[in-house]
């Protein structure tokens, strides 16, 4: 632990720029059709930002609805198993809906009835974004369309069942792979025609300015909270921050109230899936190079004629090629550290926490927790590693039966 | 003098219009690609816009989508596109500008994509999702390599940003039809020729007005004020269509549907009470 400068720093205010970069990376890559509604939204967002009624209307939502905050807790016997640092995880997986993914859609969605917009569209690849954006649209009375690829939408039947239920309508994607790529194409050309009356709740820190600006924001409570917690439990600052990047939105809202704090390292874990071919992986910042895929540049996993390559995760919430174009900043200026952990270590550390802790962890956060556990044992106890625990493991509950042989069948 | 300047000022001297087919590179393969060019020219058409496909259009409507898709399937690499270009480019005198993503040039490298184009022989490119203010180096390289360059305006963009758009083109400017997707349309938009005539009281530069343009119609409709009438969906629905006929029937089928189309050129609009 390291007890220095502990006084509260807030999110880095120097990125972005107006023009939405972070360094290099960002920027506003769009089609002229969606100019208006992203200005319109980043004046919005400017006005709300600084609006404290606002502020305490999302805050009463957070604690209230969503159950905030969450614990920041000591997995004591998993410290003990590894015999290293000891390892804090902070609870996102006790959120109302079951992830981190409800900070960002709640917050999208008190601002697009601030905005007078009566609906809400959004892309979902293995739903966990589709069900938070139905569930804010369902407690604030709007209507909500969600985008998914009818690939996906056979993978993640129960999503489906849980956003239809929520009274939100699953727009089938037939087009390009049938994927959370193509659900994100299909939601901005929705956008394009419809922006007058309805607002696009982006998933994560990614596409064109202000998008990964505003998530990032609406994410930073984790990390908010997760510094106070660590004074007030710990008496000082983490040595560690650990989270799984796929867009990178948990791992933005943990590390953004940390950059600051120079003491404090991070570490973002990508899904290196299966192999290091493209295909058989989802890493955009270990394996792939700057480009511009849905509206912003950063990292991304293409051919070298620009073209969008396939992905792969055991993890369908890290499966996507592009990364949010602030952790391809904080990877330049070397402020976070990016690793990888393959399908097999995911699924391994997965395993490790339910018989250990009795937390059933998603497969996203089991990338952060297998790096996690390596790093612990690399370190003395006197260290303390802050893992982003964003999910819980229910909706993967099926994927791990069949990987793992389990069940009757 | 660039290509499209000089068919411009052609056709101005004239008293003429412009018919701007769009064709995606590669649908149903290169081959047909590079005969399609050709019979553009013999329907009528001044300059060609040749889709390069991309993974991930989010400026193109489903229609272009899918092609670009069954172009990618087929193996159509950007290497490929340039050289069946170069093959046609000294067989016919249409005009040829790339439509290309941004996410593509900058992959390629904005410097080697342009020597890349210009060399191939196109003489224009137009970015469909590249804003204004993203644009300074990148049209700066357009213009060293003596392309021309054309950004979109849409129904959207209000009229001063409309005239900076049109500052930062080249050859034509590219004004969007009606907000959203690509593709066909019953009836134009009512505000389209206002619009036009405002954006000519701002800008000198030729103005080509494209989505949603599908009949001989709607193209005599909109050259009433427009310089030109750029029709894509509804040609590359037409190869859809005929893809499985084989190269030449959608070389024929398309050849035919661009001379209805160019009819409309020269054609008085209908009185708007039989429409």
């Amino acid at each position: 632990m390291n007890t220095q400068d502990a006084t509260p720093t807030p999110v880095d205010a120097a990125v972005p720029d107006p023009q939405g970069r972070f360094g290099r990376f960002g920027g506003t890559y769009i089609p002229e059709t969606l100019h208006a509604a992203v200005d319109g939204l980043a004046e919005a967002y400017a006005r709300a930002r600084g609006d404290a009624g606002f502020q305490r209307q999302l805050d009463g939502y957070l604690k209230d609805y969503v159950g905030r905050p969450t614990p920041l807790y000591f997995a004591d016997r998993l410290s003990e198993s590894v015999g290293g640092a000891r390892i804090y995880l902070k609870r996102e997986d006790l959120n109302h809906s079951g992830a981190h993914k409800i900070n960002n859609a709640l917050g999208q969605a008190l601002l697009a009835v601030r905005m007078g917009k009566r609906r809400l569209i959004a892309e979902t690849g293995a739903g966990q974004h589709g069900v938070a954006t139905a569930t804010a649209a369902a407690v604030l009375g709007l209507a909500c369309d969600v985008f998914m690829g009818t690939e996906d939408m056979r993978r993640q039947r129960p999503n489906v069942v849980r956003m239809e239920l929520l009274g939100a309508r699953v727009v089938p994607v037939e087009s390009g792979s049938c994927t959370l790529k193509d659900a994100t194409n299909a939601a901005m050309r929705d956008w394009m025609e419809s922006s007058e009356h309805t607002h696009y709740v982006i998933g994560s820190v990614v596409g064109p300015h202000p998008f990964p600006m505003i998530v990032r924001d609406f994410q930073s409570v984790i990390g908010r909270e997760c510094r106070e917690q660590c004074i007030d439990q710990l008496g000082g600052l983490p040595d560690h921050l650990v989270a799984c990047v796929g867009g990178g939105s948990n791992a933005a809202g943990l590390f953004a109230p940390f950059v600051g704090d120079a003491s404090v390292k991070m570490t973002g874990v990508e899904a290196a899936g299966r192999g290091h071919n493209p295909g058989d992986h989802a890493a955009s910042i270990s394996h792939g190079q700057p480009g511009v895929l849905h509206g912003s540049l950063s990292y991304v996993l293409q051919d070298e004629d620009g073209q969008t390559a396939p992905v792969h995760s055991i993890s369908a919430g890290l499966d996507y090629p592009g990364v949010g174009p602030e952790h391809a900043y904080w990877h330049d200026t070397g402020r976070v550290q990016y690793a990888a952990v393959t399908d097999q270590q995911a699924l391994d550390a997965f395993a490790q926490l339910t018989r250990l802790e009795g937390i059933i962890p998603a497969l996203e956060s089991s990338h952060a927790l297998a790096y996690t556990l390596t790093l612990a044992a690399e370190n003395d106890p006197n260290k303390i590693i802050v893992m982003n625990l964003s999910g819980r493991g229910d909706k993967d509950l099926d994927e791990v039966i069949r990987l793992l042989g389990m069940g009757d069948g | 003098m660039n290509r499209i300047n000089t068919i411009f000022k052609q056709l101005r001297a004239d008293g003429g219009k412009a018919l701007m087919p769009f064709i995606t590179a590669g649908d149903p393969d290169l081959a047909t690609t590079a005969a399609l060019l050709p019979a553009l020219e013999r329907a009528g058409a001044s300059i060609c816009e040749v889709g390069i496909p991309y993974s991930d259009p989010i400026a193109d409507g489903p229609v272009i989508q899918a092609s670009m898709t069954h172009a990618l399937r087929g193996g159509v690499r950007l290497a490929g596109v340039l050289q069946a270009i170069a093959e046609q480019r000294d067989r016919v005198g249409l005009g040829l500008v790339a439509m290309v993503s941004i996410s593509i040039v900058e992959r390629v490298g904005t410097k080697r994509f342009l020597t890349d184009a210009a060399d191939a022989g196109f003489d224009g490119v137009i970015f469909p999702d590249l804003p204004v203010e993203e644009s300074d180096s990148v049209r700066a390289a357009v213009a060293e390599h003596g392309l021309v360059c054309s950004l979109l305006i849409a129904p959207t963009t209000p009229i001063d940003r409309a005239e900076r758009i049109a500052r930062a083109c080249s050859g034509f400017v590219y004004l969007l039809a009606r907000s959203g997707l690509t593709g066909e349309q019953a009836e134009l938009d009512g505000g389209l020729p206002e619009r036009v005539r405002r954006l000519r009281a701002v800008t000198d530069l030729p103005i080509a007005v494209g989505f949603g343009i599908s009949t001989a119609d709607q193209v005599s409709e909109v050259v009433q004020e427009a310089d030109a009438a750029i029709v894509g969906s509804a040609i590359m629905k037409r190869v859809a269509t005929l893809r499985d006929d084989g190269g030449e029937a959608v070389v024929g089928g398309v050849e035919r549907f661009v001379e209805q189309l160019a009819g409309g050129l020269s054609r008085q609009p209908r009185p708007a009470t039989e429409r």
